[in-house]
């Protein structure tokens, strides 16, 4: 085999790299790729350490992305079938030689590798049932369906796809005045400091008037999401949700409860969403149990509230109300959390039926103290959150009237 | 008077003692490190529980002068480190103006000079001091928004600030920064890398008491035991607010100037709002709860005696 052949299939090779890294997430662009290339041919080939890093330093450049490049490198590099394989929608047995605490494949390398357009130039044969289905949930009138479907009915392609308009949601949570100010022509005060500096530059013959106004800033955002069994479907679905809004802005608190109170804030952080959501998994111990609100909120408010809810913050409360403590103590739980923030909204999956009454012990609890009630299963209703949480709002609304009455 | 620094965790404690302060031993090895070492000291806890006094002790104890810069939302430079006096500096441009005897160069140079500059508690804690460096106490910076402790990390980490018009000043001697925080809102980790942490917890009971006879002497012997033997017990239950420190010494103060000698069931209904601050904490101790507590502790008082 000539020498020319040779680096013809690590260029191959390398450019099939690149697109499962694209594929996963990684901004490789061609660019980098013939960055890869040159970086390949200067360091060589003889030592797999050295192909590692050297790939890591060109396609790597934040610190969130080294899991997917570890895994989607090992897999990659380690076994040339097991694209095929992949393509058979089979995830591959555990490979002896894979590094402790990466067992399993995180779920968009195993997708990236799956695509049709990478895994074989022959697409006709590799196209299985599974990815004529995933191929079918992306054409529109579907995605049209998606918006008002409920969570607890879909598919599990469609739960994906869900997932993926959730992680591209922005929440343009509304702005109040700070007691700051910046430099504005149109503002309303005089800034001194500004006005003096200026007339210096022109000699101080003249004092040009320069003004200053108040700036505006959103203010903290805190989530208390129920994950009981009877919000289970739900509450995975939040958790994307929750992740998307955590890493677009600072200021976002997250606590999850169901028998026990667990803040995840630090967790959501972590800029990969598969990552996170694992770390968070490890670190509740209440998926899918009972619900004693009532002991959750009292704990939140003891530790939490001083700490999280001060400069004003919003408050998201999403829960179905249903309390294995049929609401004991929640009332004064509830009035305490309501005098500790700006704003009290409280999502409620239930509400997607017409037919809701509130007449469970916890709703009824839970209803006089909270400034907005709203439904909350499916992306359509996602999506008017992200309106209501866009107005400046009074702190108590007609519409509550109505609520309260029923549940007094 | 003026004192040295202290050269051991013992002198430390000893000088806080000094100047009436009674503090943990844990509290006096973050304070010296903290001395001796120039980082600042970053005191955490809840309200009432000492964290103020201890800057003000120890600017007394040391003869240093006391700098406070207390925190609010919207803080800024110019009320947190200098701002111009721009009237007086209106006034002399159009003095210069009228006399027309100045050139424009001169003119700013002198508008912009040391004269007319505000010092606020961040620069002035810069400024050499005859008494040796002062005491900086940067008080609730949970009440301050993300930008100025960013600010602050300059501040601490080189002791110099930049004021444009005139140029950098550099503090020759470090000033000795103690840094509050009642937790209502998470301060940044960078901020607590550079300083000493410390969490400042309510006392035990013994410690509690020695406090007692230090800032409140006039309280009886007897009194001061039930009084720490009752709020001891409260700190134990689960209130929304649990009584610190001040509420101690305030409620001790109370009682003697209600002339009691012995803690009453119906004194300490009447006093209950000096040492709780919630309604809810007062509605679930006041009455039958408070007798029984106050029985416990008279119970134990002449178990021991």
């Amino acid at each position: 085999m000539t020498a020319g052949s040779e680096s013809g299939r690590i260029a191959g090779n390398l450019m099939r790299f690149a697109r499962v890294l694209r594929k996963a997430g990684l901004p490789v662009g061609p660019g980098r790729m013939l960055e890869a290339i040159g970086a390949v041919e200067a360091v060589g080939m003889e030592n797999r350490e050295d192909f590692y890093w050297t790939l890591h330093a060109v396609f790597v450049n934040r610190q969130d992305q080294r899991e997917l490049f570890d895994q989607a490198f090992h897999i990659f590099w380690r076994n040339p079938r097991l694209l095929e394989r992949m393509a058979g929608l089979t995830i591959p047995a555990p490979m002896d030689e894979q590094p402790a605490g990466h067992e399993e494949i995180s779920r968009r390398v195993a997708e990236a590798m799956m695509d049709p357009a990478d895994a074989s130039q022959n697409n006709g044969e590799s196209e299985s049932e599974g990815e004529t289905e995933f191929d079918a949930s992306l054409t529109w009138s579907r995605g049209e369906v998606l918006t008002s479907r409920d969570f607890e009915k879909m598919s599990t392609a469609e739960m994906r796809e869900a997932r993926k308009a959730i992680a591209r949601m922005r929440l343009p949570i509304m702005d109040v005045p700070t007691r700051r100010w910046r430099p504005d022509p149109a503002g309303a005060r005089a800034d001194m400091r500004a006005s003096l500096r200026a007339a210096m530059r022109g000699g101080g013959d003249i004092i040009p008037l320069r003004k200053r106004k108040q700036q505006r800033r959103h203010p903290p955002l805190v989530i208390l999401c129920d994950i009981s069994g009877s919000m289970e479907v739900y509450s995975r679905m939040f958790l994307q949700f929750m992740h998307a809004i955590t890493n677009d802005r600072d200021r976002v608190h997250t606590f999850l409860f169901g028998t026990r109170l667990t803040n995840i804030t630090r967790h959501l952080r972590h800029r990969d969403v598969d990552l996170a959501l694992d770390r968070v998994s490890g670190a509740v111990q209440d998926w899918a149990g009972g619900t004693r609100i009532g002991q959750c909120l009292h704990d939140f408010n003891r530790d939490w509230s001083r700490r999280v809810l001060g400069q004003g913050a919003v408050l998201l409360l999403i829960s179905d109300g249903l309390d294995r403590d049929a609401g004991a103590g929640l009332g004064a739980e509830m009035q305490r959390l309501h005098m500790s923030c700006r704003r009290l909204i409280w999502l409620n999956p239930l509400l997607r039926y017409d037919a809701f009454e509130p007449r469970s012990l916890g709703v009824r609890a839970i209803m006089p103290h909270v400034d907005e009630f709203r439904p909350v299963h499916n992306l359509d209703s996602l999506k008017t959150l992200t309106e209501v949480l866009g107005q400046p709002g009074g702190r108590r609304k007609e519409s509550m009237a109505k609520w309260r009455e029923i549940a007094a | 008077m003026t004192a040295s620094l202290p050269q051991s965790v013992d002198e430390t404690l000893a000088l806080l003692r000094q100047g009436n302060y009674v503090a943990d031993r844990s509290l006096a090895t973050a304070l010296y490190l903290s001395l001796s070492l120039g980082r600042p000291l970053f005191l955490e806890g809840e309200a009432g529980v000492g964290k103020t006094e201890i800057a003000k002790v120890l600017s007394s104890a040391l003869g240093r002068k006391l700098l406070r810069l207390q925190c609010y939302e919207g803080l800024d430079i110019s009320s947190a480190v200098y701002e111009w006096d721009y009237p007086r500096q209106m006034i002399e441009i159009r003095l210069a103006e009228a006399a027309g005897d100045r050139d424009r160069g001169t003119l700013t140079e002198d508008i912009f000079s040391e004269r007319f500059l505000i010092k606020r508690p961040l620069l002035q804690s810069l400024e050499p001091d005859l008494n040796g460096p002062p005491v900086l106490l940067i008080d609730e910076l949970d009440r301050t928004d993300e930008p100025f402790e960013a600010y602050l990390l300059e501040l601490l980490s080189d002791f110099q600030v930049t004021v444009p018009e005139i140029g950098a000043i550099k503090a020759t001697q470090r000033p000795i920064v103690v840094i509050t925080s009642n937790r209502t809102r998470e301060i940044h980790d960078a901020l607590k890398r550079r300083c000493f942490y410390y969490w400042v917890d309510y006392p035990n009971a013994e410690r509690e008491l020695e406090i007692l006879r230090v800032r409140a002497p006039g309280t009886g012997e007897r009194l001061s035991a039930e009084i720490v033997g009752f709020i001891q017990a409260l700190r134990s239950m689960d209130l929304f607010k649990l009584p610190g420190v001040a509420e101690t010494i305030d409620w001790a103060e109370a009682l003697v100037q209600l002339d009691q000698t012995d803690l009453a069931p119906g004194a300490v209904d009447d006093t209950l709002g000096v040492l709780l601050k919630y309604q809810d904490d007062i509605a679930r101790i006041q009455g039958s709860e408070a007798n029984r507590i106050l029985t416990e502790v008279k119970a134990e008082l002449a178990g021991t005696e």
